[in-house]
């Protein structure tokens, strides 16, 4: 950017950051995604004000489309899903910047046109050849994709008369690879193209809001960080639970299963921003530095026979409704090893962490739907109470509840009133939701804004992938050469090998 | 449920509210703040209105301040709601008698503990807000210069006795505006040499938009009459020519600058509700508006 603005002063909290002149272009329009999540985003930023004047919106697909068609298609996605109220006025405004290129990845008369399209809306809207490429589309069409950006010259920004240079930025979504080769391969792909500081990584399971909330949690306050390592906490479990199947994904998910899809990506994070020591600053790069010190810190047992577990579900009742198995799912092959539960207990080397076993586990088709990252504390060392009295009384435990109801829970002992001392667990709750006079922005709202505004990516970049990876890696090839998933019956809370684990450690898992 | 106290105390309104929320199975929980509205008869149901839709994502404690009858003899009546059009409290406090120049012996025992208190004149504005009995009890003190008769001059005295904490919803109605300029002018653009802000006459937004811009440039920033609604346009005068924003419908906002296509951008005017909301957001002082609010001081008397 130029010059100080003299209107903005960071004092000046009414304000928000606004984007600048730029065009999104979008790869994958048909896409659930896209419908679902992408247009109502981007509707809901135009009405809340956060675009600028001019701002424009290009589709590209293999579809016979013309610019009105896409412009319905995305005023319906947007009337069905957007957060916000439905502003004609807004609408309007918005509409007049869309736009649609027809054709295939393959067609380079396809991305010649968009590459004239966008050039137009230069000169017609004023969007100062500011450019945002959003690859909604399987990874496996990146290198083509990447290809045509940088051979019909979209991908590169010449100097501006005055003396300005255009920016470019890309954002992919996960799943960034499924093994660390394949991750290296994207990387190089994308990077060949675009710098690092240019790509954005988006794990919808983890909006930034959340990292934002955990970092200040942990790091704005007094009460906890003393008791943040070994010395307080007996371990750490850390789950996300859905309570659906793998649905219509099948071609994508079998082969890949909830190791990959989740443990690599989101559970790795949500370890990262759990162990990690306080960043310098709040920049990019300082929490970058801190993840990836935890992230290479990761050690697996050395047994994984019985450090790790993994299942697939089985026909069964699961809310009320008979599901049946993975196994049965069209799509899936009847011999598939593809697991739907994957649970591991890694380490954290370092002095804060020494001994202390992190649980991350992940399943399909469990009761319910909850992420949340539990800190267990350890007993009290002496009690000065009968045995009968705290009967009840179990360990004391911080709960980060990521999702439904974020917030934050807090579990101690607690006398329970009458005449016999009694103490039994109690909880006190507090969530996000009730405290704030303000709804917190959906995750793709905010992606969206931070990639129009350019600030730096607080998801992944390239050595967290690929550290993860490094860690996930072992587990998936000795999974490949022994035995197949357990099977666990849908609606339960896992296979049994998982409690196993979990009860040699004489320890067990939060209930779902 | 409504539940009317007549001739009550503050002890019975706590009573009353505990047994409600009992009966309800303890819907306030959550609270996050005291509202004090202040106000009278006549006004009190659309500023009710507006301050339980500001609260209905997130529920607080409104009290609504009434004094009536300043010549019978001293008597306080409330009127409880609980689980209805919000999911907080609403007392109102009708207020009789000499009780009505203590107002804030009513109000002190019903405020929420732990919590911010934040005081909202719909219709009045106070001469000090900061000096007033109940706006003393308040963290944050929201007035309202366009209601009143002569908003310049309102304006001109909330300014003489500005204390941290103090607000305007003529400055929250200048945020989206503020938003757009600021985005403005985030793109490269010559040197600032001056400005105009045109409103319809009497709208102390276009004289707040002008202090501010005035303030940050250190130019002078002219304010001028205009049809309205509301602000209609915003002109930079820069060495590389004017930029430009106008709005005439109240509606959609054109922008030109040199040697650039004209872009339009929506740009409403908003609701009650939605000034409150963003009042409610954060309690801290505004510098920003103290600022803006001096500027507009010491343009106003140079005149």
């Amino acid at each position: 950017m130029s010059a100080v603005n003299p209107l903005r002063d960071p004092r000046d909290r009414r304000i928000p950051r606004v984007a600048g002149p730029c065009v999104l272009v979008l790869f994958g329009v048909t896409g659930d995604l896209s419908r679902k999540k992408l247009m109502p985003a981007v509707y809901d930023l135009a009405n809340r004000g956060l675009l600028p004047p001019g701002f424009s919106l290009v589709g590209f697909a293999r579809r016979d489309w013309e610019n009105e068609d896409f412009a319905q298609v995305t005023h319906d996605a947007v009337k069905e899903h957007a957060r916000t109220p439905f502003n004609d006025t807004v609408w309007q405004q918005l509409a007049e910047g869309i736009r649609f290129v027809p054709g295939e990845f393959a067609d380079d008369a396809a991305f010649d046109r968009l590459a004239q399209t966008v050039a137009k809306l230069d000169t017609e809207r004023g969007t100062g050849g500011n450019y945002a490429f959003y690859l909604s589309v399987p990874p496996k069409f990146f290198p083509d994709v990447v290809a045509q950006l940088k051979r019909s010259g979209l991908s590169s920004s010449p100097v501006g008369q005055d003396g300005h240079r255009p920016w470019r930025r890309v954002v992919i979504e996960k799943p960034f690879g499924h093994d660390l080769a394949s991750a290296r391969q994207l990387n190089e792909i994308v990077n060949s193209v675009f710098g690092s500081d240019s790509v954005f990584r988006i794990d919808h399971y983890l909006g930034k809001e959340t990292v934002q909330n955990i970092l200040a949690l942990r790091f704005a306050n007094t009460l906890y960080e003393p008791i943040w390592n070994r010395g307080y906490v007996d371990h750490v479990q850390i789950t996300m639970a859905e309570d659906i199947g793998i649905g219509g994904r099948a071609g994508y998910y079998d082969g890949i299963g909830a190791a990959r899809d989740v443990i690599q990506n989101h559970l790795m994070q949500l370890l990262a921003l759990t162990a990690m020591e306080e960043p310098v600053s709040f920049d990019a790069a300082s929490l970058r530095a801190e993840k990836e010190k935890i992230l290479s810190a990761v050690r697996l047992p050395e047994n994984l026979a019985t450090g790790t577990a993994r299942g697939q579900y089985a026909a069964g009742w699961q809310g009320g409704v008979e599901v049946p198995g993975f196994l049965e799912e069209d799509g899936i092959a009847p011999d598939s090893h593809t697991e739907t539960y994957a649970a591991i207990k890694v380490g954290v080397d370092t002095r804060r962490w020494a001994g202390v076993p992190f649980y991350l586990r992940t399943g399909k088709r469990l009761p319910r739907r909850m992420t949340e990252i539990a800190l267990i504390f350890q007993r009290a060392p002496h009690l000065p109470f009968n045995a009968t009295d705290t009967k009840e009384l179990g360990h004391n435990a911080l709960v980060i509840r990521v999702q439904p109801d974020e917030g934050v829970t807090v579990r101690f002992g607690s006398k329970v009133p009458g005449s016999a001392m009694e103490v039994r667990d109690v909880n006190m709750d507090f969530a996000y939701g009730e405290s704030f006079t303000e709804n917190s922005p959906e995750a793709y709202e905010r992606l969206l804004l931070d990639v129009l505004i350019g600030d730096p990516p607080l998801f992944p970049q390239n050595q967290e992938v690929e550290l993860s990876w490094e860690v996930l890696d072992p587990v998936e090839h000795f999974w490949a050469e022994h035995g197949k998933p357990d099977q666990y019956v849908a609606g339960s809370t896992g296979p049994a090998s998982a409690d196993a684990l979990m009860a040699r450690d004489g320890r067990a898992w939060r209930r779902l | 449920m409504t539940i009317d106290l007549t001739d009550t105390t503050t002890g019975a309104i706590h009573d009353a509210l505990r047994q409600a929320r009992l009966r309800l199975g303890g819907v306030a929980s959550g609270m996050v703040l005291t509202l004090v509205i202040v106000t009278n008869e006549g006004e009190q149901y659309d500023a009710v209105r507006a301050a339980s839709a500001a609260g209905r994502q997130h529920p607080c404690r409104i009290l609504v301040v009434i004094i009536r009858r300043p010549e019978q003899r001293s008597r306080l009546d409330a009127e409880i709601r609980v689980g209805e059009t919000s999911p907080g409290e609403t007392v109102l406090l009708r207020m009789y008698g000499p009780l009505g120049q203590h107002a804030d012996s009513v109000v002190a025992p019903l405020l929420l503990p732990d919590t911010p208190v934040v005081i909202w004149w719909p219709d009045t504005v106070p001469p000090i807000p900061s000096q007033d009995p109940i706006g003393a009890l308040a963290q944050r003190r929201i007035t309202d210069a366009a209601a009143a008769g002569s908003p310049r001059d309102a304006l001109a005295r909330l300014a003489s006795g500005y204390q941290p904490g103090d607000t305007d919803l003529s400055w929250t109605r200048a945020t989206p505006w503020r938003s757009l300029l600021a985005a403005t002018m985030d793109q490269p653009s010559g040197d600032v040499t001056g400005g105009t802000v045109s409103a319809e006459a009497g709208n102390p937004t276009a004289d707040l938009i002008a202090a501010w811009i005035s303030h940050a440039y250190g130019v002078g920033v002219v304010a001028e009459p205009s049809a309205g609604p509301g602000v209609t346009e915003v002109c930079f005068t820069t060495s590389d020519g004017e930029i430009v924003i106008t709005r005439p419908d109240g509606r959609v906002a054109h922008l030109r600058r040199p040697g650039q296509p004209e872009r339009r951008v929506a740009l409403h005017r908003r609701e009650t509700t939605e000034l409150l909301e963003e009042e409610l957001r954060r309690l801290d002082p505004d510098e920003i508006y103290a600022e803006a609010l001096a500027q507009f001081q010491t343009a106003h008397h140079s005149q």
